[in-house]
């Protein structure tokens, strides 16, 4: 970037480049190379002096120890539920209503539309109490309802969903009316099939934003039975603190589904933050 | 506008069959918001005006009674010690964690937006702390600060011929050694929204001060900074607001502790609503980050309104 290596042959500074970027990749990785070995590491090698960089063999009963001091299977379920319900529910809910901004005319569009907009900045950490207060009042507290229902509604999702169907052609509207389609059939044959891209990104960060959430399970569950991963972790954390071994094999196998998500469907991630990003 | 100049009125319909067929489309559209607006009324925008009624009265979890008491919890607020701790920690948080993150991560997009081979690769790499849940990523970077030598930080450290250090115990180190896991969780999303934006730059530009003789650092400097500006703008606004609701981290790797240095504002709404059941108090607390929030925006808006170019 500066004057002094745009002299340096370029095959040089690739090399440079290559080497600040591996540095710096092998730094970002070092934590979760600690978590898997310190996971594999058997029970009196963990806390050693000095640190050793490999387990002298796979300890993989940690996994099963982690996995059975806590119901985590329960954990899994429970999350990956709750993230498919509202993953579906919010595709539903902001497809809908998406199309009824983008498409649809009706007294008081604008203004609802902007009052949508006006309150993505408010941090939804207001909302805390008053949730919370609502949901015990619907004696929700400590169910599935209280985990999904609160979030089928996203002004985000309604936001995206109508920035892309905006973006398809009048015409296509017009000659499905002439042919005699209704909205909702117009919607399902042609808005749909034509915004995939849209969906697979409202879809993805619904279902991370619900994997990984965090404060409004922690106060909405009291048992284990109907925590979601990422509380379990938490009370995981602070029962089996002194056992690093059985953290990282707890950590571990939290994040290894969502990576897998993430290796799978990595083109639609970057995408999908990209785009998030730029369209506002 | 253009459906009806489309489908036209056809001769022979009066006004009256007209205003029908708008109500009916009317009908149809508000069907089509009803499932998203009944649930966003309850859980979104009615606790939205809800939460600042529940801020005027005194709420606890013993007392029946929440009498109406004006601004009470917003005065108690202002000259409440540990809130104004957890006000400036918070902010020594959000201005630092975003100083260093924005720069580092223009610094890797403008190299990765290079040709070189493997970019995926790198990018990949950047971007999963991310993706994977922060509370597992602060996990394992609890373990790496362990106080004594079994830490994989201190065993660096010793191996430099510097003593073991206390990190996350210590009332000095645990605040930025939070923002250092805070960076590492958030570069990866800033790198990938500052190469969008690097690619938006047309390579005419570039050709063209090429043209005039300008070489690497005063392209970047007079082209590639001012044409990114809108990318840094946004990047600016939504790091500042995600930093101003930190909650994780300290939640997972110290409390709040050790002596409240890395107590958050998100931290003490928590603790104030869900572990005191201050609902009042809390409330008050989460509209003052509101506020906060709103007045970041709004400064934001200010500065970028006179240095942000949108003429890319």
């Amino acid at each position: 970037m500066r004057s002094g290596t745009d002299r340096l042959p370029p095959r040089v500074r690739t090399l440079y480049i290559h080497l600040v970027l591996i540095t710096a990749g092998l730094l970002i990785l070092l934590p979760y190379y600690l978590m898997v070995i310190t996971s594999l590491k058997p029970l009196h090698e963990v806390f050693t002096d000095p640190f050793t960089w490999f387990p002298s063999r796979l300890a993989w009963e940690n996994y099963r120890e982690a996995w059975t001091h806590a119901p985590f299977a329960r954990y899994f379920a429970n999350t990956l539920f709750i993230a498919v319900v509202e993953t579906a529910g919010v595709l539903v809910t902001s497809a809908l209503a998406g199309y009824a901004f983008a498409r649809m005319r009706f007294w008081g569009r604008e203004l609802l539309f902007t009052l949508f907009l006006g309150t993505l900045m408010v941090p939804g950490e207001v909302q805390l109490v008053p949730n919370y207060i609502t949901i015990t009042r619907l004696g929700w507290l400590n169910t599935y309802y209280a985990l999904i229902v609160p979030w089928l509604g996203s002004v985000f999702g309604i936001f995206f969903m109508r920035q892309f169907f905006a973006t398809i052609p009048q015409e296509l509207q017009d000659a499905a009316r002439i042919d005699g389609a209704s909205h909702l059939t117009f919607l399902r044959r042609v808005v749909v099939p034509l915004s995939r891209p849209a969906f697979i990104t409202v879809a993805l960060l619904t279902f991370l934003g619900s994997w990984n959430a965090l404060t409004w399970p922690l106060i909405v569950t009291n048992t284990p039975e109907m925590r979601p991963i990422m509380v379990g972790l938490l009370s995981f954390s602070s029962e089996w603190g002194t056992q690093p071994r059985l953290l990282m094999a707890a950590a571990t196998f939290s994040v290894a589904p969502v990576l897998v998500l993430f290796f799978v469907l990595q083109r639609y991630f970057i995408q999908g933050i990209a785009r998030a990003g730029m369209k506002f | 506008m253009a459906v009806d100049a489309a489908v036209g009125s056809p001769a022979g319909l009066g006004p009256r069959s007209r205003t029908r067929r708008r109500l009916l489309e009317n009908v149809e559209a508000w069907l089509f918001l009803l499932p998203a607006a009944a649930v966003l009324a309850v859980f979104h925008f009615f606790p939205i005006l809800y939460a600042f009624f529940v801020s005027l009265l005194r709420w606890n979890m013993i007392d029946p009674v929440r009498p109406f008491v004006g601004v009470e919890n917003y005065v108690r607020l202002a000259g409440d010690e540990k809130f104004l701790t957890a006000l400036g920690n918070t902010t020594y948080y959000a201005v630092v964690s975003v100083a260093v993150a924005l720069p580092l991560a223009l610094l890797f997009a403008a190299l990765l937006n290079r040709r070189i081979t493997g970019v995926s690769w790198y990018r990949t790499a950047f971007f999963i702390p991310y993706v994977t849940p922060l509370a597992a990523g602060a996990m394992a970077w609890g373990w790496l600060y362990h106080p004594d030598r079994f830490g994989l930080l201190n065993y660096l450290l010793d191996k430099t011929g510097v003593p073991p250090q206390q990190w996350l115990l210590d009332p000095r180190q645990a605040m930025p050694a939070l923002i250092a896991v805070a960076v590492w969780g958030t570069l990866g999303r800033d790198i990938v929204i500052f190469l969008a934006g690097l690619q938006y730059i047309g390579a005419e530009y570039y050709e063209a001060a090429q043209m005039d003789g300008a070489t690497g650092w005063q392209l970047f400097r007079h082209i590639t900074l001012p044409l990114l500006s809108p990318t840094t703008y946004f990047l600016l606004v939504i790091s500042m607001i995600g930093a101003f609701k930190v909650f994780a981290l300290p939640l997972f790797l110290t409390g709040g502790g050790p002596l409240d240095r890395t107590l958050t504002i998100v931290y003490s709404i928590y603790q104030q609503g869900f572990q005191y059941f201050r609902m009042g108090y809390a409330s008050a607390q989460a509209y003052a980050l509101f506020a906060i929030i709103f007045l970041i925006t709004l400064a934001q808006r200010q500065i970028a309104a006179r240095r942000v170019h949108y003429d890319a």
